[in-house]
């Protein structure tokens, strides 16, 4: 079995955001990780090569240094690494990311895309299902289990308040929840042999089947109008009184909004 | 394309087992404001198995039409079908604007959507207006009116962005729920009713179902509460929460709480407010033990009045509250209850 799984190195928004002065993302300024949801996708890769044999490619699109989360996935134990960068491709939105993705899939076999459902930058969750439209397979997205049955992958999808246990012939795209899974640790070993592996680098002429108008800013139907730093409302009143007149502030307060 | 061939603004009416969910009464309503601003109507597109009679209920939130594409492959959501009739739509009718929910269902189907018929999409979306493209003039460059101009936030929370799809159509959004206002119900109203069916063959590309497990839950949907109160990591332990709910009885509110209660084993996940939980916006929301992390405001600070109690005078909830009270929880919650019993009782 031959499974590829999507990935993207994203900034660590844990720490909070940084911006340049012209209100654009200081992407320099921040650390970057595996996009959490991704590497949910990863491991459930990896157990189900642990489980029934596989051959798992990481494949990310990015800058060059997007190389390191193609380290990362090999030190947890993907087999090979799959960097797509080129300036053509870059200020791509979701559907000229997915293009770009696709064109890289056409080179490869796989019975199995796994994808994060969505990024922590974006949080779109278009590029997966988008993917699965371009390569017409089905897609499941939402993934909280992933079995194999012969040639039929079978997976409980997610929903608000149920689950639908589906089943689909492979080749088939699924999208992983961070929920999925724990995701193992890098092996010692296995940062020893990443750092020297080999990673694979392809530009745009290594696309197959995509027209220049599906790339990067000018393949992007989206356009961005404006972009800026979140706006909060102000602050109200605090005060810090003792709890007999905390109560009776609160209540005065409920009573003056006819809430009682 | 030609863009001036595309009229009206549609919305997917989504529904589970033939119950209309709230987001297609949300996505009349917004649509409804920017039909108004386009001089155009309101067409809900209905898709499902049996569904033809849920039209009036569409029409009555204000619906100007109804597409109905009803056919046994429809009965389950699946992506397959679902896309294939909402593209068959786009493909037929040509609208300018297409919502869609950003419900588990909506941000599956609205991507492999606007793949096929080849449009942009803008996820999660938050605010929807119609104006000019690029908002101001700039040299050499055509300014486009009328275009739908769509507000995302993005990085948690933490920056807001505004898109356009000013040379594809339809301009395509998902719309997050709970945060559109719907039109009040008109008892009676009735929409023009068309029947639309594409022709529905199973291909590789549709799964089958193997089963559909329902979780069971008894509780309120806390994006419909008039009042949350809502705990934190500051409320301790989860039986510790039967403070909240005591305060939550006397006022006849749901309690909620934020991804730390969840993460801890506290509440469900249904129950969480915030980026990765439910967006409300309540007539009242209380924050209690809650330290307001950007991804919990994100998720509440629509509310129409929030009051937050935490020991911590540099909470960030504080920077969004109405009201905030820097003390104990444990004695001011409990003292809260017993005097609103009390004022109750008076009235």
């Amino acid at each position: 079995m031959k499974i590829v799984v999507c990935i993207k190195q994203v900034p660590d928004t844990k720490g909070g955001v940084k911006f340049n002065p012209d209100g654009t993302l200081d992407r320099a300024a921040m650390m970057t990780i595996m996009n959490p949801d991704d590497k949910a996708g990863l491991e459930a890769a990896l157990r189900l090569k642990d489980q029934y044999g596989a051959e798992v490619t990481a494949l990310t699109m990015g800058l060059p240094k997007a190389a390191d989360v193609l380290r990362e996935a090999m030190a947890m134990g993907a087999d090979k690494g799959i960097l797509v960068t080129d300036r053509v491709l870059g200020g791509a939105d979701t559907w000229a990311t997915s293009q770009t993705l696709a064109g890289a899939l056409r080179n490869l076999e796989y019975d199995l895309i796994i994808t994060g459902r969505q990024a922590i930058d974006g949080d779109t969750a278009q590029v997966g299902p988008q993917i699965s439209e371009h390569l017409n397979i089905p897609v499941i997205s939402y993934a909280q289990k992933i079995q194999i049955e012969g040639d039929s992958v079978i997976v409980e999808r997610q929903f608000d308040d149920r689950y639908h246990v589906l089943k689909a012939k492979m080749p088939c795209l699924i999208t992983a929840l961070a929920e999925l899974n724990e995701p193992r640790y890098m092996t010692p070993g296995g940062i020893f042999d990443a750092c020297s592996a080999e990673i694979t680098v392809w530009g745009r002429n290594d696309l197959k089947d995509v027209e220049d108008s599906n790339l990067g800013l000018k393949g992007s139907p989206t356009q961005i109008a404006k972009a800026s730093d979140k706006v909060r409302k102000g602050a109200g009143e605090k005060v810090s009184l003792d709890p007999a007149e905390s109560v009776d502030y609160i209540v005065g307060k409920l009573k003056e909004k006819h809430v009682i | 394309m030609n863009l001036e061939e595309y009229k009206g603004v549609y919305v997917f009416a989504q529904q589970v087992d033939n119950v209309i969910n709230s987001i297609a009464f949300e996505l009349i309503g917004k649509g409804k404001d920017l039909a108004d601003t386009l001089g155009t109507e309101v067409t809900a597109v209905l898709v499902g198995s049996g569904v033809k009679e849920l039209a009036d209920e569409l029409a009555e939130y204000g619906a100007d039409r109804v597409i109905v594409v009803d056919d046994p492959e429809l009965k389950e959501y699946r992506t397959e079908p679902y896309a294939h009739a909402l593209a068959s739509v786009i493909e037929k009718y040509k609208p300018e604007i297409f919502l869609v929910g950003a419900t588990a269902i909506g941000r599956d189907l609205g991507p492999r959507v606007s793949a096929r018929v080849h449009t942009g999409l803008t996820a999660d979306c938050t605010q929807l207006e119609i104006g000019d493209f690029p908002m101001n003039p700039i040299p050499g460059k055509e300014q486009k009116h009328n275009q739908l101009l769509m507000t995302r936030p993005a990085f948690g929370g933490n920056t807001i962005a505004t898109i356009a799809c000013p040379d594809f159509r339809p301009q395509m959004a998902t719309v997050r729920p709970g945060v559109m206002q719907k039109r009040p119900k008109v008892e009676g109203a009735k929409a023009n009713v068309e029947e639309f069916n594409p022709g529905f063959t199973p291909n590789k590309n549709y799964v089958e179902i193997l089963d559909i497990v329902k979780a069971v839950s008894d509780t309120v949907d806390i994006m419909d509460a008039k009042i949350l109160v809502s705990g934190g990591r500051g409320v301790g332990s989860a039986e510790n929460f039967k403070l909240l709910d005591d305060l939550a009885a006397v006022l006849g509110g749901t309690v909620s709480c934020s991804r730390a209660v969840v993460d801890a084993g506290w509440k469900p996940k249904d129950l969480q407010v915030g980026q990765t939980g439910k967006t409300v916006r309540p007539n009242v929301y209380f924050a209690i033990g809650i330290s307001g992390a950007i991804q919990h405001l994100a998720g509440m600070e629509e509310s129409d009045l929030i009051i937050a109690i935490n020991k911590d005078e540099t909470a960030p909830i504080f920077d969004v509250a109405d009201y905030g009270i820097v003390g104990d929880l444990n004695k001011i919650v409990p003292a809260l209850t017993e005097k609103l019993k009390a004022e109750m009782a008076a009235n």
